[in-house]
């Protein structure tokens, strides 16, 4: 049996080899063209904001401005729809803000007419999740050149590089570099499509969604809107929209790891204990000593008493 | 029990008396996991993961319960289920599902560390066959289950790695395709997979947690083995697992439930991907699609075979997948030295290490983009997988001369820490200092 | 060398009380911190299971009454159970008034279970206090039993006017729910007011 086993590994050793062989031959007679994306693309900027780290919190301020942003800005294409309107709770807001920021929303919800059961809208409640700006997929292409704006409930978990990504998407609009267009003629970007060396393939549909200073006209007391800062804003807002658990996760993790380390700590004592009379040979000599329990026993059967 | 010192069950309180009459449920627990069960006084560290991957097989058991309270298996739900209901309105909900998607990576970390300490140890040697094979078993059903379970969100990952995993049988030919559309009830991963893969989800784990009670069942009948592979010889060899192994477990579990915590805490989505959090979409496949980490080094050797040898290139890959775990199965009559532990076999260590390398390097092979270099080490190591394991472990293990055996657990663990692992022989004095002692 | 150290273990054992408190004191701080930590690890595993926040969400209803005649009555839907809003005729208000409390099982004026100057809007839960059927007497033409209120057909239980337990197995006249008239013709159920 062992030979045929043996023979079975030289075989697909064997066929592991000649795919090596093949693959690395294609490689190097006939090398994979480089691609514009490959040579172009870059990495997510760096981003700070106050969620991150262990002790990471929410800066509410923010928020409620990332909120704004996404509410007079994103939402005119992109969905939010995992996120209910009694979860701006958690922002700042008041109950009855929180009714008026659903009522006055500029889609409202699916309904039907109580008196002839036709299909109608009405207006957004609190205890409604947002209510998106297109009907289905096809409406969303259709009105956005063939293009699906994803929903953003989960942006920042759905993409390598999460908050950072979404900054520098929103901030990286540019024109194509003349090194490009020199090295790689037909990966001019298509009409309709915008040049963003953060996007995958360099191409992204969405046009420039933050263009000019004061685009949004913030409260009075926050930072000035420029568009770094509404992309930092934005970005911030959507870690929550995504992770709203993150406070409660970073306060109970505090909790629960501090207290497994006290419990280790002390089982690691409470072992050593235990283990004690073994490492230091205690139980040769001592009441464990299978010799000495020998002895007692005998001692004890002279002696007369049971057990 | 195995050993004829293992002290016999004997109930303090009356009632646990009249119990142990008439269930003696007491007695089998005390034999099993108490002071009844003898244990070598030398096992190491490397000892305390099967303990441990039991304790993540019952968090997941437990988490997943509750997480089954508030999931919905159906294909336009399953996503909102998961992303809206249970990480946004559930009480607790969130921790309960990072807890059991983390569970999952730790359950497996404790399990390949605990099949490796296998390996290095010659635990699936002779008498522990059976313990070895079922152990393989579990592993197995392990991965059934944390597919399916991977699935059940139901986001682009699910998807596609639903629509990957079965595509492995489409690789057979004749019957390939049509088992393919058995298994998934249509044409492609829908609301008939998902159905179907909860209901196995479920049940799995319960078979996992039967299986494990044979795999330790099977375990004492020769009881433990030890970093040396002496077999026990008398009862100085030995501990009773209560208190020592059960004070030594307890406090290993909490440490590894402490990296588990931060993980599931601070970094809880650090071992899955991103685009899991994208719903399915059958008519988009992801940029790049890669399993879970744990099926890294499969998934490389599954895509390490490009070329038609007679075969089609895909199912090479699927028989060489197969075969990989398979042949485990095998290792028993492969490796035939009658020295168990990897300490005493010079050549057979290093070779040991490097198949530790080469199946990390899988790893990185199989969890990234198909570029050429990436291809080319997965083809390397693939290949170096099979030939350690079918060719270099026979021949190592009739060639090699072993280095001289203690002879006895106790005369290699002298008292002294510092003397613990090494063979007897090559600190003759200390060895004759504590055997004078004992005498 | 192992001599010593045995004699220095027997040292230790024949040290007696203070270093049995001390390692019994370990081992005790050791299983309970463990004990505390799996208790404290079961409490997410309970309060999963209450209501979750979209459940909580729907707090309140709003019913339109304005097209419920005298005489008749509207079942509405309140946190998944059935509400029923019964606007009273003069006779059924008189019918209630008329029984004295001390033949109540559960005493209870129809003005304690109505709002003031709505005396004729009796809004009730519909489920039955015994073991939570819908009681019949709602829709038009249902039975309301012997005392013109509302019938169980579970168990039998009766309700007058004023939808008090009069006869049958239940303990308590159905319940009346938070709510609030928050125009003339629309209730709020749910709401404190």
């Amino acid at each position: 049996m062992r030979f045929i086993l043996g023979f079975i590994g030289i075989v697909f050793a064997g066929v592991l080899l000649i795919s090596l062989i093949t693959g690395l031959s294609t490689y190097f007679s006939n090398p994979p063209a480089p691609l514009a994306a490959n040579v172009f693309h870059k990495e997510p900027k760096e981003l700070h904001l106050a969620s991150d780290g262990p002790f990471g919190h929410f800066d509410k301020q923010q928020l409620q401005r990332g909120f704004q942003i996404y509410s007079e800005v994103c939402s005119a294409c992109h969905s939010m729809k995992l996120v209910s309107f009694r979860d701006l709770k958690e922002l700042g807001y008041n109950d009855a803000e929180i009714k008026k920021i659903a009522s006055d929303w500029k889609t409202q919800v699916p309904s039907i007419n109580p008196d002839t059961g036709e299909e109608t809208t009405r207006k957004a409640l609190p205890s409604d999740s947002f209510p998106p700006p297109f009907q289905n997929e096809v409406a969303a292409r259709a009105a956005n050149n063939n293009a699906l704006p994803p929903d953003l409930s989960l942006i920042t978990k759905a993409r390598e590089g999460g908050a950072a990504y979404v900054y520098s998407i929103l901030t990286g609009f540019q024109d194509q570099p003349a090194e490009l267009l020199k090295k790689f003629p037909e990966a001019k970007t298509p009409p309709n499509l915008h040049y963003n060396p953060y996007f995958a393939n360099l191409n992204i549909a969405m046009p420039p969604p933050l263009t000019t200073e004061g685009q949004v006209a913030y409260a009075p007391g926050n930072p000035k809107p420029t568009v770094d800062q509404m992309a930092r804003d934005v970005a911030a807002f959507l870690v929550w929209t995504a992770q709203p658990d993150l406070e409660r996760r970073h306060a109970a993790g505090i909790a629960v790891v501090v207290f497994l380390l006290f419990a280790t700590i002390l089982g690691y004592l409470a072992k050593q204990q235990i283990w004690d009379e073994v490492h230091r040979g205690v139980r040769r000599t001592g009441p464990l000593d299978p010799v000495n329990q020998a002895k007692t026993r005998r001692a004890k059967a002279k002696a007369g008493i049971a057990g | 029990m195995s050993f004829s010192w293992a002290k016999p069950y004997e109930p303090k309180h009356p009632f646990m008396r009249w119990l142990d009459d008439r269930l003696p449920l007491p007695r089998l627990v005390y034999g099993a996991v108490g002071g009844g069960y003898p244990v070598p006084r030398n096992l190491n560290y490397w000892w305390n993961f099967g303990f441990t991957a039991a304790i993540f097989l019952a968090i997941q058991i437990v988490t997943g319960i509750v997480l089954a309270m508030h999931y919905y298996a159906t294909a336009d739900g399953a996503f909102n289920s998961v992303n809206q209901h249970i990480m946004r309105d559930v009480n607790a909900g969130w921790l309960l599902r990072y807890a059991h998607m983390n569970g999952a990576s730790f359950f497996f970390i404790a399990v390949y560390i605990h099949i490796f300490r296998g390996l290095y140890y010659g635990s699936y040697k002779a008498p522990r066959e059976l313990v070895w094979m079922l152990g393989l078993v579990i592993y197995l059903l392990m991965m059934a289950t944390a597919f399916m379970g991977y699935v059940l969100p139901w986001g682009q990952m699910s998807y596609w790695g639903a629509q990957v995993i079965t595509g492995f049988f489409s690789a057979f030919p004749v019957v390939g395709e049509p088992i393919r559309i058995w298994l998934l009830g249509g044409y492609a991963p829908d609301q008939a997979a998902l159905n179907r893969f909860f209901s196995l989800h479920y049940l799995l784990p319960f078979v996992i947690a039967a299986v494990v009670i044979l795999h330790i069942w099977a375990l004492h009948i020769p009881g433990s083995g030890n970093p040396t592979g002496v077999d026990v010889k008398d009862e100085r060899d030995t501990l009773p697992f209560h208190p020592f192994y059960t004070a030594k477990d307890g406090w290993f579990v909490g440490l590894l439930l402490l990296i588990y915590a931060i993980v599931t805490f601070f970094a809880p989505n650090y071992l899955g991907h991103p685009d899991n959090y994208i719903p399915a979409n059958p008519l988009a496949t992801p940029a790049e699609i890669v399993p879970e980490w744990y099926f890294w080094p499969f998934y490389a050797i599954l895509r390490s075979f490009t070329f038609d040898f007679i075969l089609p290139a895909k199912l090479w890959g699927v028989l060489a997948m197969f075969s990989s775990i398979l042949l485990l199965f095998f290792l028993p009559w492969l490796d035939k030295s009658p020295v168990r532990s990897g300490s005493y076999r010079p050549v057979f260590k290093r070779f040991f290490w490097l198949l530790v390398i080469d199946v990390v390097l899988l790893g990185w092979a199989g969890g990234g983009a198909p570029t050429p270099f990436r291809n080319a080490i997965g083809q390397i190591c693939a290949a170096y997988y099979f030939l350690h394991f079918l060719l270099i472990l026979p021949l190592v293990s009739a060639f090699e001369t072993p280095l001289p055996l203690p002879k006895s657990i106790t005369d290699s663990v002298l008292h002294g820490e510092e003397a613990k692992a090494a063979p007897a022989g090559t600190k003759p004095r200390r060895a004759k200092t504590a055997t004078a002692v004992v005498e | 060398m192992a001599t010593a150290r045995s004699a220095e273990g027997s040292t230790s054992s024949d040290s007696g009380g203070e270093g049995v408190r001390r390692r019994d004191f370990l081992n005790v701080a050791a299983v309970s911190f463990a004990g505390v930590g799996a208790v404290a690890a079961l409490a997410p595993l309970f309060v999963q299971m209450s209501p979750s926040q979209d459940v909580l969400a729907l707090a309140t209803t709003e019913v339109d009454i304005s097209k419920v005649q005298t005489g008749q009555g509207i079942k509405a839907q309140w946190r998944k159970q059935p509400v029923f809003i019964r606007n009273l005729t003069p006779k059924e208000i008189q019918e209630a008034d008329a029984v004295p409390l001390s033949s109540l099982r559960d005493p209870e004026t129809l003005a304690e279970r109505t709002k003031p100057g709505k005396k004729n809007w009796l809004i009730t839960l519909g489920v039955c206090t015994h073991l939570g059927c819908v009681p019949l007497g709602i829709g038009e033409g249902e039975n309301k039993g012997p005392y013109g209120g509302y019938f169980c057909p579970c168990h039998g239980s009766q309700y007058d006017t004023a939808a008090r337990i009069r006869a049958g197995p239940a303990p308590k006249n159905l319940f009346v729910p938070d709510y609030q008239f928050t125009s003339p013709t629309t209730v709020t159920i749910g709401a404190k007011g």
